[in-house]
């Protein structure tokens, strides 16, 4: 009943981030640019070329965001992991820095780069997590990696050219609205193969929620498990990252909202939960960030911190 | 039945137990007892599969666990750890019903059969009424007995625990160890378990494997207390082991 809920609501605001916009343009236009009827030219142009891409981009992302970061809660027994959090945006914004500095333009480039950034950041934080027992242990360790990152990529602005530099500025601060159609053919199946994955590995996490010893001894491959997740977490969070840039919070919030809203702690329930959730709340993050004209990652924050703070005062104990 | 073969385990360069030969029977309960520090747990690990750097065999039912994938294990051990699991948003049943991980589909679908293992195992501890509550608001007792059933619901013909009394009051202590005792005995399992306390290892358990390092003893639990290991291992300036009535006193 309330996945059926969710998904109506997904696609109201789905149809709804069609039609706000900067320019008003009356909701019958809108469905003749979307079914190729008649409508002025410019107008189907502003339908199909920037609001649809748009609202796709932000149904993606925030599915893509919300399942990678119920994916890390549970696997770090974490309720404040999350691929920003952990690095796993850090690690694709060095990618992506390295690349747009160095006059490296192509969206293929920029997304291989950013996968090879989140990638890199996720080895090392199973390589650490092998050894290290202590959950809070492995979460300070991830922040402090951030902020590594994030000075390398300080550096690496103080030393390049303008033109570059104000490139990867305005990619930092997360757009949904800079996609073009040759990217969302790269962007697409990428997110669809992390999801795919995502539902593979909805028993090991259901397992996994009782720690990675328990879970061997019910009989998870642990390795093959933690492979699988650390790729569909890549393919997610770093695809979506490297095109749209780091957009906070909904991967670290979202996952406790589906929590709450159907009160299981069974992946079978939380990961299509976690997706539609995620997709209804960036959608309408975009839909406020258009109405007010703000940047959509300024939204995302806004709407995330409470919940965060939420959970941390909820969850004394901090486990997931 | 567990069997070790020339079994040793050490960490780097500390030996904690030296070829050791020994079987823990089927239908019976073993207590596993030893000083702090002598390898119990390691040892319970090792048996688990959990710990895979040791030299050796351990054979489970006469199979080498080192030629048995994870999910093969799972169908042979089910392992209850030290740690405190509490899943928050999971019912009682849905804990218990992980444990069925190892026969259901790529999903985790249950089929009849394992609902009603389930309701079984949840029966078996006497929680059959938590069966749709949540662990976040139970006792350490009760949570205790929700990762039994779930280490029941493995269908195992071996578990394992660690510790299990650690974080119970004494009625409770005795309770649960009558409960191993009577799961041991009326299932036909092997049950061997960790604990620190003597007296319910002498009283409950049938026999007793006895880390003496670097070897291990294992004995029927009447032959084990007239051997001789426990007092010798058990007794300082502190306490000392009567034999005779089976406990343990402070020297005045």
């Amino acid at each position: 009943m309330l996945f059926v809920t969710l998904s109506v609501l997904t696609v109201g605001l789905f149809l709804l981030d069609l039609v706000v916009g900067a320019v008003r343009i009356p909701l019958g236009d809108v469905w003749a640019a979307l079914t190729g009827g008649d409508c002025p030219q410019a107008t189907a142009k502003i339908v199909l070329n920037i609001r649809l891409i748009k609202a796709i981009m932000a149904l993606l992302a925030g599915a893509a965001l919300s399942v990678s970061g119920l994916q890390m809660q549970t696997l770090f027994r974490n309720p404040l992991a999350g691929p920003y959090v952990l690095g796993i945006s850090s690690g694709a914004s060095l990618g992506v820095a390295l690349v747009v500095l160095a006059g490296v333009g192509s969206s293929v480039g920029i997304a291989t780069a950013a996968w090879a950034g989140a990638a890199a950041v996720l080895l090392v934080i199973a390589a650490v997590g092998h050894r290290i027992k202590d959950i809070m242990v492995i979460l300070i360790l991830g922040m402090m990696f951030s902020s590594g990152v994030g000075a390398v990529v300080q550096i690496l602005q103080y030393l390049s050219k303008e033109e570059a530099l104000k490139a990867f500025v305005v990619w930092t601060m997360g757009s949904l609205g800079d996609v073009t159609v040759p990217q969302l053919a790269v962007l697409v199946p990428s997110v669809i193969a992390g999801l795919l994955l995502a539902v593979i590995t909805i028993k090991p996490l259901n397992l996994l929620l009782f720690g990675e010893e328990y879970a061997v001894t019910m009989g998870l491959n642990i390795r093959r498990s933690r492979g699988l997740l650390f790729l569909s977490t890549t393919l997610l969070a770093g695809t979506v990252t490297a095109f749209c840039g780091p957009i906070g919070f909904i991967g670290l919030a979202m996952p406790h909202v589906a929590r709450m809203l159907f009160r299981s702690g069974d992946h079978r329930v939380l990961v299509p939960g976690t997706l539609l959730s995620g997709a209804a709340v960036l959608l309408l993050c975009d839909l406020v960030s258009k109405l007010f004209t703000l940047p959509v990652n300024a939204i995302t924050a806004l709407l995330g911190i409470p919940i965060v703070v939420w959970v941390v005062l909820r969850n004394k104990s901090f486990t997931a | 039945m567990i069997r070790l073969h020339d079994f040793s385990i050490g960490y780097d360069e500390r030996t904690l137990l030296r070829e050791v030969n020994a079987a823990i029977p089927k239908g019976s309960l073993t207590a596993l007892i030893g000083r702090n520090g002598t390898g119990k747990s390691t040892l319970l690990r090792a048996i688990a599969g959990l710990k895979r750097r040791y030299a050796g065999e351990i054979l489970l039912d006469g199979r080498d666990i080192s030629d048995m994938r994870a999910d093969e294990m799972a169908k042979k051990l089910a392992f209850v750890t030290t740690e405190r699991t509490r899943i928050a948003n999971l019912k009682c049943e849905d804990v218990v019903a992980i444990g069925r991980a190892p026969y259901t589909n790529w999903i985790g679908r249950m089929q009849d059969a394992d609902r009603e293992i389930v309701a079984r195992s949840l029966a078996s501890v006497g929680m059959e009424a938590y069966a749709s509550r949540t662990m976040d608001k139970m006792s350490d007792g009760e949570c205790q007995r929700i990762m039994i059933a779930r280490a029941l619901a493995q269908s195992t013909t071996i578990i394992l625990l660690d510790e299990p009394t650690s974080f119970l009051d004494l009625p409770n202590r005795y309770e649960l160890c009558s409960l191993l005792a009577r799961l041991t005995h009326d299932e036909g399992k092997c049950i061997l378990f960790s604990t620190h306390e003597l007296d319910i290892a002498l009283s409950l358990a049938d026999s007793i494997a006895l880390i003496d390092p670097p070897q291990l003893h294992c004995l029927p639990t009447a032959e084990m207390a007239r051997s001789g290991h426990i007092e010798r291992l058990f007794s300082n300036d502190g306490v000392r082991f009567d034999p005779v009535n089976g406990i343990v006193k402070a020297n005045t």
